[in-house]
């Protein structure tokens, strides 16, 4: 076999080692505890938790808009870095993609566990009235799944072909999956093609994905909730948050497969770039949605409001604007501390912030009821902390199954930029130049 | 067709709890113990928000009896995802218990706060069970319950006056915690009638309703001396 420049992008796949198989081990472990979680919850009820009267909503609708926000991660990124032909995408594109998928099916399973009678799930299809906005994210999910996977898939591709032309085993699934991509020149025009349609379609779908989550809330009449902000809010939140957990995968990696050959400073600063833009973005719109409620002072609001400033949920509610804010602001706007230590203590402060911000956006609108009921006290039971728990070692186990069979830097990518677009680049910057026969003046 | 409703005299109730305890035998409601009560469990289709004004000694107790507003512009059947809620042509919002799956969205829309969740599987003292209301379905764990203004009282009143070949009136249905007030504070009937007592009491100038300014129109009226209730 040739020199293959690229041969540590292969090696979780072609030498994946002990600590593959252990961390499966435990993660499977974690995982089957959960699952025992739920099925006794199945059985004995949604009594298990600590939802209540009148906190109908607990961790479960939390973990649900908090892992559909993180999916934003990655194919909106990745889509959008894609289409401004950003050439800093290269190694980033595939994990953040990864991301979306993995994500979105854990979310996607939070509203189904929190259903009273999920054996009856299937009347969304046989009576579901598309009126709800719970049908709006069923519609939106469903697509927004089938999008993100193909558009994780198809560039893929090529990947798959070279694993299968190097005997990477299994052999049966590289050659299934490759679709007998040879890396003809009609073929690489088919997946380009088909890449470019995927990219543009993907961004509006991403968009109305956590608009129509945020429509959950804000269409009910509830004070905190009924705002005209929310769809964009939850929007910013959520490509925050995507963000945040793509910095952290990707420092991650870096470490454990030694990628720091591909993932650079460089890719690093740029990216915390976007994430101090969207922290003070962040900052905007919770900034506006409290003062416009404040300022018009209607008593429900403000019952709800200072629920959150100063009561029962003033800790969580400071912690969040630390972690979202102040946190992140001061590490990422100073040269010394915007390193790659700096950048992931960000980060997991953003992540921690994002889940709190769900939090304090469900719970305490509940628990303040319009009429002068006693405030509702919410406290999580043990079921619904293994199940966050088991959640989010669902999303490492997909990550860490992808990586065992699949390149989680694109690495065909990487090479066409190697071959290619330093000539692309400085042919595209030639274009920007101004045109010298129609400078000149007679 | 009638709009049934309900109007409750504040002045004249005297917190005794009959109501709630009419209503929950004649709705087979779940027995709920002391402990699920402080958790928030408890299922109760109608209660008394307790009001207290001033300082001991001069207190004043006000009980407000709440059930489901039948309203006529329900926020919770809007967004039911299988139609498990719905206003029926007479008014009453009701709640298709083998439909509905427990997503709980209706009860997090509801501004009055008074659906109910069965939290685990319902159960009875035995001497409950003895005493089931067969007119009134069980409810199985993880669905959404509340007041139906006993409405299996209408479809039993009307068979009764279809078997004795009399035209139905509408004395004649009349809900549990209505027929059982001893202190006759509430009053049930046709809104729409204009002869009926509750549609006169509804339209007096001491009949006020909760949260009017949402403009879910509820069809339980309170007669109050105050112009505002709470």
């Amino acid at each position: 076999m040739s020199y293959d420049p690229d041969a540590i992008l292969y090696g979780p796949i072609e030498s994946p080692g002990k600590s593959f198989r252990y961390t499966v081990a435990g993660l499977i472990l974690v995982i089957s505890l959960a699952l025992f979680m739920y099925v006794r919850q199945f059985v004995l009820g949604l009594g298990v938790t600590g939802m209540n009267e009148p906190v109908t909503w607990g961790f479960y609708i939390v973990n649900f808009v908090f892992f559909i926000g993180i999916s934003h991660a990655g194919t909106l990124i990745s889509a959008i870095l894609r289409l401004s032909k950003a050439e800093w995408r290269r190694p980033i594109t595939r994990m953040a993609e990864v991301i979306t998928a993995i994500v979105l099916a854990i979310g996607g399973l939070h509203p189904i566990i929190d259903l009273g009678r999920p054996d009856r799930i299937l009347n969304i299809f046989r009576a579901g009235r598309l009126q709800s906005p719970l049908l709006w994210d069923v519609t939106s999910i469903a697509a927004y799944f089938t999008a993100s996977t193909v558009y994780l898939y198809v560039p893929l591709i090529p990947d798959i072909a070279i694993l299968r032309d190097r005997g990477a085993k299994p052999q049966w699934l590289y050659k299934f999956l490759s679709w007998g991509f040879q890396g003809t020149k009609k073929q690489k025009h088919v997946l380009e093609r088909a890449m470019n349609i995927l990219m543009v379609m993907v961004i509006p779908i991403a968009i109305s994905v956590h608009t129509v989550i945020s429509y959950i809330f804000s269409m009910t009449l509830q004070p905190g909730w009924h705002s005209t902000i929310f769809g964009p809010y939850f929007v910013v939140g959520a490509i925050f948050s995507g963000i945040a957990a793509l910095l952290i995968v990707m420092i991650t990696f870096r470490k454990v497969f030694h990628f720091e050959a591909y993932l650079k400073e460089v890719h690093f600063r740029y990216l915390s770039n976007l994430l101090l833009v969207m922290a003070l973005l962040w900052f905007y719109f919770t900034f506006s949605e409290y003062l416009t409620g404040y300022f018009g002072h209607e008593p429900y609001e403000m019952k709800v409001f200072f629920y959150k400033f100063t009561g029962k949920y003033a800790p969580l509610y400071w912690g969040m604007v630390f972690c979202n804010f102040i946190l992140p602001v001061i590490i990422l706007s100073n040269k010394k501390t915007k390193k790659i230590p700096g950048i992931l203590i960000a980060s997991i402060g953003i992540t921690i912030g994002m889940w709190l911000e769900r939090l304090i956006i469900v719970v305490p609108s509940l628990a303040n009821t319009r009429l002068p009921y006693p405030t509702g006290i919410y406290i999580p039971s043990l079921t619904e902390w293994s199940l966050f728990i088991g959640a989010v070692g669902m999303f490492m186990l997909g990550f860490v199954l992808f990586s065992r069979f699949f390149p989680l830097i694109s690495v065909w990518e990487i090479k066409e930029g190697r071959e290619t677009s330093v000539r692309e680049v400085s042919e595209r910057l030639k274009s920007y130049q101004p045109d010298q026969s129609l400078t000149e003046t007679d | 067709m009638p709009r049934w409703g309900m109007v409750i005299d504040l002045n004249t109730c005297t917190g005794c709890g009959a109501c709630i305890a009419a209503c929950k035998n004649e709705n087979n409601v779940a027995y709920s113990s002391p402990e699920e009560a402080e958790n928030g469990r408890a299922l109760s289709w109608i209660n008394l928000l307790p009001r207290y004004e001033g300082e001991f000694p001069n207190i004043h107790i006000q009980y407000y009896p709440m059930l489901c507003m039948q309203c006529d512009n329900p926020p919770c059947i809007k967004v039911c995802p299988v139609r498990a809620t719905y206003k029926a042509d007479n008014g009453i919002v009701a709640q298709i218990y083998p439909r509905c799956i427990g997503c709980r969205y209706c009860m997090a829309a509801c501004p009055y706060t008074v659906k109910y969740f069965n939290w685990y599987e319902p159960k009875w003292e035995p001497e409950m069970i003895k005493s089931f209301n067969p007119d009134v379905s069980l409810r199985p764990k993880g669905v959404v319950e509340k007041c139906t203004f006993c409405h299996h009282r209408l479809i039993e009143a009307r068979e009764e006056a279809m078997v004795e070949g009399i035209e139905f009136q509408e004395e004649q249905f009349v809900p549990a915690c209505v027929e059982t007030c001893p202190a006759r504070a509430m009053h049930f009937g046709d809104l729409d009638d204009p002869n009926s007592m509750v549609s006169k009491l509804a339209n007096s100038s001491r009949a006020v309703r909760f949260l009017e300014d949402l403009g879910t129109e509820p069809k339980v009226y309170y007669l109050s001396a105050s112009e505002k209730l709470i």
